[in-house]
């Protein structure tokens, strides 16, 4: 079988998501001897248009953005989101909470309305393509990205998570964040991180995005035990991907 | 003689974020030469408004991936300041070692994976796989230590989870902190044997100089070669500090004639940042090893030839494994305390100042009494390079005007990888250039 061809592409992002595919340090050698990487642009000075795997970091924030990705997804036979910014919007969607041009004044002052600052309201990748598989995070997990790809290699269809972080969170034997008085958003967030973030005493914070069938009613019972608001449960979860699942009821 | 000559690199490979580079040349004159950023801004100074100041951190070490550690330690400081929250020693020191961990992984990424090839005369890291295989093996081996150590302090290899508005999370064991104290011990060797292959062909960075003013912080309470601590300092104001609060003063954003893009200056027309700016300022007090690695290139301090900034960043990969060892025995002496952190919100206005790997960082937040975020500036490193890659351009290319099409263009291309930029960062708050 030939080698697959991969491309890897950056939208508005802040490149960490490749910067874990660096980071799988001696395991990105022996996966490079079994893909071809045809572009990859912070990494290699080649460019090419045919590939058969396009990787996608990044959301897509301007009409330019949006007809790059739509050529790139013609072009690719399987397309991977690659982390938040790309699967729910990640950080990015923050901007979407005020009016365009309010945010651009905010940041440019007077020039805001100079042509080269348009920027439109943040989208996923999915909201302007068809994606074949998310790989979730921010940053991306990169045990998870070599396992997706392998996968993908084999023929395999990768198996992502549906449970919550609180399984990863209680299966290491951490004390709850929420003894703590912390709001922590493990009992919504689709697992696979290993709950890093809680492991480390910080609560989770919504980086991978909601599981499929949240139980938001349950977590509210959750907060409402803690004496907490269900206020400040919404404020902590709208630090990534805005308007993704549950937040549009 | 290039009598006629058009170069577009449209978008520079090898670096972080999106950068162009124009050049045009008709009948032997220059008529246009231009270092240009298209990167989608990303509006952060919008994003973080009305958010906690505990949110900050989270929000704003999303500017970039490969110096988010950085990124949250300047606004963890700016948070800290405008609150009047006190950090105890102890948690101090832990940062400074944080710190140290992104120093190491964005260094190495970029000496190794990114500027080497160059060096080597390949289009990218992969066909030295083949060609230096041992030395390709450790870079990416000193590449793993750093992310682990940032995993084991941050508790993450990038955007941290550790750092709070006073102080950190989590306190790591001695006895990880002696493990990971062994293994860079054992890392030394390492080190000196990617200075030889770096020092081996060291005869392909180019030869250029063009003076120009270097700034970075400067430490002198004590006296120390800094990232983290004492005020803003440069070759032009004499060695003399300016406190981080005053950061403004050395900024001094402006905007060039042909466009809008606001650039950064201070005494010149346009100043630098990054490795070879601290050389500049403070090499008289790097490490003992890191200053033999100095020698062994010939680096000494005034260099003003931007090209050797990858060669400041590998003398300070020296010092940062070198310092280290030595920070994590002052914390094993006084034996290492779980430190509960408290804080609560507060109306007030600070700065946070840090080196990022490739240069200065400034963050400054306005907090109401809530402690919801009112309003939020950063200067970002890139951003102060930005006019001084500009100027270095128009220095370079009349020099090497005689040269074929191809050397131009990757002269033109490694100046710019010189300096490694972070363009996403640079991107995010302030105006860019923009040329059709």
């Amino acid at each position: 079988m030939d080698r697959p061809r991969v491309a890897i592409f950056d939208f508005a992002c802040c490149e960490g998501c490749q910067l874990q595919i660096v980071n799988l340090e001696e395991e990105l050698l022996d996966l490079i001897d079994n893909v071809e990487v045809v572009e990859w642009r912070e990494a290699m000075s080649e460019q090419s248009r045919e590939y058969d795997i396009a990787i996608i970091e990044g959301s897509i924030t301007r009409p330019e953005d949006e007809q790059r990705i739509e050529i790139i997804r013609t072009r690719a036979k399987t397309l991977i989101a690659l982390g938040a910014c790309a699967t729910i919007g990640g950080v990015n969607k923050l901007k979407n909470n005020s009016d365009m041009q309010e945010v651009k004044r905010c940041v440019y002052g007077k020039s805001a309305d100079m042509p080269h600052l348009a920027t439109m309201p943040t989208k996923a990748i999915d909201e302007v393509v068809k994606v074949d598989y998310k790989i979730h995070g921010c940053p991306i997990d990169r045990k998870e990205f070599s396992y997706v790809i392998r996968c993908l290699l084999m023929g395999k269809k990768p198996e992502i998570p549906e449970w919550p972080v609180c399984v990863e969170c209680k299966s290491k034997g951490n004390p709850c964040l929420w003894d703590f008085g912390q709001v922590c958003l493990g009992p919504i967030i689709r697992a696979g991180c290993g709950a890093r973030c809680p492991s480390s005493g910080f609560r989770c914070f919504g980086c991978r995005g909601y599981i499929d069938n949240p139980n938001v009613n349950g977590a509210k019972d959750v907060i409402e035990r803690y004496g907490l608001s269900v206020d400040a449960l919404k404020a902590k979860m709208v630090l990534f991907g805005i308007g993704q699942g549950p937040t549009n009821e | 003689m290039n009598n006629n000559l058009e170069i577009n690199v449209h978008h520079v490979t090898r670096v972080e974020g999106h950068g162009n580079i124009a050049v045009n040349i008709k009948e032997g004159k220059i008529e246009k030469l231009q270092w240009q950023v298209p990167e989608a801004p990303r509006f952060f100074e919008a994003m973080v408004r009305g958010h906690s100041y505990q949110d900050i951190q989270t929000i704003v070490s999303r500017i970039c991936g490969i110096c988010s550690i950085t990124h949250s330690l300047a606004a963890t400081k700016a948070v800290e300041s405008a609150l009047g929250l006190k950090v105890s020693e102890q948690a101090d020191k832990l940062r400074i070692l944080m710190h140290y961990s992104e120093q190491l992984q964005s260094h190495t990424l970029h000496v190794g994976y990114l500027a080497a090839p160059d060096f080597f005369g390949t289009p990218s890291v992969v066909p030295l796989v083949a060609r230096a295989t041992e030395a390709v093996k450790l870079i990416v081996k000193a590449h793993r230590i750093a992310n682990n150590w940032s995993d084991l302090i941050a508790g993450r290899t990038t955007h941290p989870v550790t750092l709070i508005p006073g102080g950190l999370t989590k306190t790591p064991t001695e006895k990880q902190l002696r493990e990971l104290q062994q293994t860079l011990k054992d890392a030394v060797p390492d080190f000196k044997k990617i200075a030889e292959v770096v020092l081996s062909v060291a005869a392909n960075i180019p030869k250029f100089e063009r003076p120009t003013e270097y700034v970075s912080l400067k430490q002198t309470t004590p006296p120390a070669y800094t990232f983290y601590h004492g005020g803003v300092t440069s070759n032009d104001n004499k060695g003399a500090t300016v406190p981080i609060e005053k950061w403004h003063d050395v900024a001094n954003e402006y905007v060039v004639e042909q466009s809008t893009a606001k650039w950064a200056k201070w005494h010149r027309d346009a100043y630098a940042v990054g490795a070879l700016a601290r050389f500049n300022n403070n090499a008289e007090l790097l490490s003992s090893m890191a200053q033999g690695a100095a020698k062994m290139f010939g680096l000494q301090k005034g260099c003003c030839n931007p090209f050797m900034n990858t060669v400041a960043q590998l003398v300070e990969c020296f010092h940062v494994v070198e310092t280290s060892i030595e920070l994590i025995d002052q914390l094993l002496t006084k034996g290492l305390k779980t430190e509960k952190v408290t804080s609560s919100p507060k109306a007030g206005k600070g700065a946070g100042c840090v080196e990022a790997p490739r240069g200065i960082l400034f963050h400054e937040y306005e907090f109401d009494k809530n402690g919801k975020c009112v309003a939020a500036d950063m200067c970002i490193p890139t951003n102060q390079n930005h006019a001084n890659i500009q100027k270095d351009f128009e220095k370079m290319l009349p020099e090497i005007l005689d040269q074929n099409e191809k050397d131009i263009r990757l002269k033109l291309e490694m100046l710019v990888r010189s300096y490694d930029p972070c363009i996403s960062c640079s991107t995010h708050f302030l105006n860019v250039q923009f040329v059709r």
